[in-house]
């Protein structure tokens, strides 16, 4: 019976998988989210207090990068006007995938949960933010933050 | 008293359990102080551990401590005054063990962060922490 209605659903137009994804996509990415808030909550047990946003950031581009994917964001930007881009040449959940152009379109679902991941974290430290992602080669791509002021 | 709260209590418990409302109302003005505190605080402080408040209301006859986390989660132990035998040292580590319980709760993944903590393990740690203290 499952399986007759898991069938039925590929055979629908295009929009209807469409919205599928989205609803996965936003699902991980709230999963990303309460395990960034744990996960935070964890690796700043022992560590001082920060002095501002852009401790915050670059803390998340260190230590937190290396905690998750044992490695460092490679490149921090920000407009000081409370955009950030993260940007890693070699992300770990992509390095398998390919190293160019190919299966450029299954790349988003790979990235929801590390932005809700970096969206829970930063949750938890006082910064309530939006965490987009984009990649135009594999491995490589960029995280942008947009600091949400409260 | 131990208290633990992110602006609304999420976690209350009083040893006697008489005069709690008492303890709520304490903890509430206490609160203003560590706001003035951590917002003060940035560039001297390089250290997590929040100053200890020390007596809050003369009056009272209570030693308020706190401290906060860098996820702004406040903890207040309140103790009665006539208990000299409590050292700093001792508060300090109440506070770590109390940060340790706490994160294990937070990361615990049935844990909905805001909600009122119901953690058994987190009920031990502060029933031992204060039969030991008190």
């Amino acid at each position: 019976m499952e399986d007759g209605r898991m069938r039925v659903k590929c055979n629908f137009s295009g929009d209807q998988k469409f919205l599928e994804n989205g609803r996965c996509v936003s699902k991980l990415e709230s999963m990303g989210f309460r395990v960034g808030q744990g996960l935070i909550e964890r690796f700043t047990k022992d560590t001082p207090r920060f002095k501002d946003e852009l401790d915050v950031m670059k803390f998340i581009c260190k230590d937190f990068w290396t905690s998750v994917f044992k490695k460092q964001i490679d490149n921090l930007r920000t407009n000081h006007q409370g955009i950030y881009v993260l940007q890693d040449n070699k992300f770990r959940l992509l390095t398998h995938l390919s190293a160019g152009k190919q299966y450029l379109e299954h790349a988003p679902k790979f990235l929801a949960f590390t932005c809700g991941l970096v969206r829970g974290a930063l949750s938890n430290l006082g910064v309530k933010s939006i965490v987009t992602a984009e990649v135009s080669v594999m491995p490589a791509c960029k995280f942008q933050v947009m600091i949400q002021k409260m | 008293e131990v208290l633990c709260c992110a602006n609304y209590p999420l976690y209350i418990r009083s040893v006697p359990t008489q005069g709690e409302l008492k303890f709520h109302y304490t903890v509430h003005t206490s609160l203003d102080v560590v706001e003035e505190k951590i917002s003060g605080v940035g560039k001297a402080l390089a250290d997590q551990r929040e100053l200890y408040l020390g007596l809050l209301y003369p009056t009272e006859d209570y030693k308020v401590y706190g401290y906060v986390t860098n996820s702004k989660v406040k903890f207040v132990i309140v103790v009665d005054s006539s208990n000299t035998s409590l050292r700093d040292n001792e508060i300090r580590s109440m506070f770590r063990k109390l940060h340790n319980s706490f994160t294990d709760v937070m990361c615990n993944p049935f844990y909905n962060p805001g909600d009122p903590i119901q953690s058994k393990a987190f009920d031990s740690i502060v029933s031992t922490m204060m039969v030991q203290a008190f």
